[in-house]
């Protein structure tokens, strides 16, 4: 599969490729080219994840000083909910799989597209409409109800515009089954002739899995939300006792989807790093088939884990020691994941690149991150710290130390294949070291926070609590730098960037095998796969079995 | 701005170095493992760093190393997750001499009531030394009672009673946060707890001393609503006699045997054709939206008193929905069977 290819003679742009193949906004707005929408789904996502980024920033200004100054307390609401829906569905949910999988996917198992070009599309637009229900709602007031829409203060109490956030959400959520329903059916039909199973690289298994929880989780989401529309809408009572209804229920209901959300979320930037740490250790993984099957064991454990949002939400105390005991359960397979990429860098050719610089500060933060679930899963100390500021740090950790830093790695890592051009190393560089300096700055004062005791969504706390969130805020300060320098040099690098070459790093896989950026059926003829995948060494003869 | 930078709240109730040190060995897990990680990835990155003529030696994996880093942490997080889960039974289960104190939620304070009768807003006052349990509701969206010095909270639903319960230490007074959201003032929904010493707190309570006690004020609220032409104790009633009630197995019309606890009866005002009692007409009617959630906490006083003010638990007059204490262990039994054949759901 590897490529003999010289660095030595200038690279040279291919003649025709995806980009230069058709000219005007109909050629994007009408593509069915999985690579242009993965373009288009870069540029919506970016656009909510600076969005988001502004709520996020607000917030902290906020919380600098303990009194609750700068923003009244509904505006206040109003911006830690937009934060979180903007990040989770409008960014989050489809950022790896929507981007770099729609981009990569179709490729890396050899196929000219993904199985369903106009499901994709259809994919996009459905995002899009998601996406414009969300500005409405955002300009004409926002929302307070924060992104979990607890009953009945969502149904019954506020007085923003909840129904509209519901059926943008509920919108958007088509599209992320869309994408999953697409992959898996290009992972199941697509492979190109030799693409066994055993031989699909990490990154299609990992957003394998998580198509599989986008596919039959999304659903349980779009029908809580029509319930809350129902009870919002017509006082049909369902979670309001007001009404006769059963507001733990929601609970069920919500995190049924959103705990597996969490896996559709972390799932596909485990796969980014799976990938970029066998490229940048010239290595095999370490244990592929455990690698790989980790992922399906979290998407499979992540489905009976939800009530551990609720062991103080009135659950049986027999009930919560199940589900406590289940969420210890789905930590195993993340360990085995750390550990395998750990081992993966033994005894290989380490080099530093950027998106190696992203998956060794994404081991890292993932792996406090993951730790400090068990903090949460452990009934006796979740009493405490449930619903405080040592819940944010956790989730941020895997979600922003996690998924953020995959996803931009990742972005890295790939887009020389995507533009054809490379971006400039040292600031590269630069952005990941300062993204990883903020991360910490921002979010490690919070777990202390948490274990003082300050609850979260807190618009105004308790003076005690002053310097640490004096120290959180300077930090989020410090990661508005590193997340702005990459949008920076990155649109440099589209005009100015070196052209790269179909493959920059040496790396395996199929999408190395083709020129960058690829042609618009992505292979000139079908590809065959004759060896496993991550075949690092190939060429010089010294496997070790 | 104040210049400490505590690492933990303060401890005052018996819970709370419980929960710290289970915190602590989850602090030593954690740090172990991250630096294991960290100082691994270091020390490859730095030893195996790509240089002219080395080549990376390929290998496979390792089954025996997958089944060590499966098999190490699953042992490590069974051992906390049964010490979590002994502690949660701690936090979860109050003792049966615990003091009760009624609280109501409701956007946005906090409303405390004493047997006695001793009301405070935002405020709470505890003995140390002695188990105190807050029976708690909410008046209209979910709040959650937060003491972070003692380390316990419970979300208060608008749908049934739970309870925090804690026995405090320390002399002082701690934070109380609504720690789940519940609107505007969210952070607004806070007070203060102070804890004192057994005769400082029997001394506090004698000087606030309202109009009468939680039972006696619900006994007027049963005057009051017409409930006693109904619930009378002669054999001739329309209602069920409610005299020693309180703590005891109902029969239900459908066979079903329930514990008459706090959530039945508030349930059985406010909905009462949800459960009806074997013998009994469905005719009673609601008193949703009639009775306040601090009216109902008194009428629950008041119906737990009847029993006490008896002297014995069960009069003779019993209707066929009572039963008699030759009949208990029968019954236990039976609701063991129930429960076995209905695993789930809040109406067993």
């Amino acid at each position: 599969m590897s490529t003999a290819i010289t660095a030595v003679q200038p690279q040279v742009m291919p003649a025709k490729h995806y980009l230069n193949d058709n000219y005007g906004i109909r050629s994007w707005l009408l593509t069915k080219d999985h690579k242009r929408i993965a373009v288009l789904y870069l540029i919506s996502i970016t656009f909510f994840f600076f969005i988001g980024g502004l709520f996020a920033a607000m917030i902290r200004l906020e919380l600098l000083t303990p009194a609750g100054d700068l923003f009244q307390s509904d505006t206040y609401n109003k911006l830690f909910t937009m934060h979180g829906i903007n990040m989770i569905f409008f960014f989050l949910i489809p950022s790896v799989p929507a981007v770099l999988g729609n981009f990569v996917l179709p490729i890396m198992v050899g196929a000219k597209d993904l199985a369903f070009p106009k499901i994709n599309l259809m994919s996009w637009y459905l995002y899009i409409g998601g996406a414009l229900f969300s500005l409405a709602t955002m300009v004409s007031g926002g929302v307070d109800t924060g992104w979990t829409f607890y009953t009945p203060l969502s149904s019954g109490f506020v007085r923003t515009h909840v129904i509209l956030m519901a059926v943008g959400i509920l919108i958007v959520g088509f599209s992320s089954i869309f994408t999953g329903l697409n992959f898996i059916v290009t992972v199941h039909r697509m492979r190109c002739p030799g693409m066994t199973w055993g031989r699909l690289p990490l990154f299609v298994w990992s957003n394998y899995a998580a198509s599989l929880i986008m596919v039959l989780g999304t659903p349980v989401l779009a029908i809580t939300l029509i319930l809350l529309a129902l009870e919002r809408g017509f006082h049909i009572g369902i979670f309001d006792p007001a009404l006769g209804g059963d507001p733990v229920l929601f609970q069920h209901m919500f995190w049924f989807y959103s705990h597996p959300a969490v896996y559709i979320m972390i799932l596909p930037g485990m796969g980014v790093i799976s990938e970029i740490i066998t490229c940048f250790s010239r290595k095999r993984v370490f244990g592929y088939f455990f690698v790989a099957f980790s992922s399906i064991a979290i998407a499979v454990f992540g489905f009976v884990v939800w009530a551990h949002h609720m062991f103080v939400a009135g659950v049986s105390v027999y009930s919560a020691m199940v589900f406590s005991l289940l969420s210890f359960a789905v930590a195993i397979p993340s360990a085995v994941k750390v550990f395998n990429w750990t081992a993966t860098m033994y005894k290989g050719e380490v080099s530093f690149e950027t998106p190696m610089l992203y998956a060794i500060g994404f081991i890292g933060l993932f792996t406090i991150g993951g730790l400090t679930g068990l903090f949460l899963a452990a009934l006796g100390t979740d009493v405490h710290i449930h619903d405080t500021y040592f819940v944010i740090a956790h989730f941020h950790y895997v979600m922003v130390g996690g998924m953020v830093m995959a996803y931009i790695g990742g972005l890295h890592f790939w887009w020389p294949k995507m533009t054809g051009r490379t971006y400039p190393e040292g600031w590269a560089k630069l952005a990941a070291l300062i993204t990883f300096i903020g991360f910490n700055l921002t979010f490690f004062p919070q777990f202390i926070l948490g274990y003082l005791g300050m609850p979260r969504r807190y618009h105004s706390y308790p003076e005690e609590f002053q310097v640490l969130n004096v120290l959180s805020s300077a930090g989020a300060s410090v990661l508005a730098v590193g997340f702005i320098l990459p949008l920076i040099y990155l649109l440099w690098s589209m005009r100015y960037g070196e052209v790269a070459g179909p493959n920059p790093w040496k790396a395996t896989g199929l999408e190395w095998e083709t020129s960058s950026p690829p042609p618009t059926h992505n292979f000139e003829m079908t590809p065959v796969v004759t060896t496993e995948p991550y075949a690092y060494g190939d060429e010089e003869g010294t496997v070790v079995p | 701005m104040q210049f400490k930078l505590p690492l933990f709240p303060e401890q005052a109730s018996k819970i709370a170095p419980q929960v710290d040190a289970l915190y602590l060995f989850l602090v030593l897990v954690t740090t172990f493992f991250s630096l294991l990680v960290a100082l691994l990835i270091l020390f490859f990155a730095i030893k195996y760093k790509k240089a002219p003529g080395r080549k990376a030696e390929q290998i496979h994996g390792s089954t025996l190393l997958e089944i060590i880093w499966t098999v190490i942490p699953l042992g490590i997080s069974m051992v906390i997750f049964l010490w979590g889960a002994a502690v949660y039974f701690h936090i979860e289960r109050p003792p049966a001499n615990a003091m009760q104190v009624y609280g109501v939620g409701k956007q946005w304070m906090w409303k405390f009531e004493y047997p006695g009768g001793q009301r405070e807003i935002n405020s709470l006052h505890v003995p140390t030394g002695r188990p105190v349990k807050i029976t708690l509701i909410s008046q209209d969206v979910i709040h959650d009672l937060f003491i972070p010095a003692f380390r316990v909270k419970n979300d208060v639903l608008p749908s049934r009673y739970t309870s925090v319960w804690f026995e405090a230490t320390q002399p002082g007074t701690y934070h109380l946060f609504c720690s789940q959201y519940c609107g505007t003032k969210h952070s607004g929904m806070i007070g203060e707890v102070t804890v004192m010493k057994p005769e400082e707190f029997e001394s506090w309570l004698e000087s606030g001393k309202a109009e009468g006690s939680m039972a006696a004020n619900g006994e007027k609220l049963f005057q009051q609503f017409g409930c006693t032409t109904c619930h009378r104790p002669d054999s001739g009633a329309r209602g069920p006699n409610l005299e020693g009630l309180y703590g005891r197995p109902v029969r239900l019309q459908d066979d079903r045997v329930i514990v008459a606890d706090d959530n039945y009866i508030r349930e059985s005002i406010l909905n009462p054709n949800a459960k009806i009692v074997s013998g009994f007409q469905p005719i009673m009617p609601t008193f949703q939206g009639v009775v306040s959630e601090e009216g109902l906490l008194q009428i629950i006083a008041y119906i737990k008193s009847m029993g006490e003010q008896q002297g014995q638990p069960l009069n003779n007059r019993s209707t066929p929905t009572q039963i008699r204490d030759s009949e208990v262990p029968n019954i236990q039994q039976q609701m063991k069977q129930n429960s076995k054949q209905k695993p789930s759901g809040k109406q067993p």
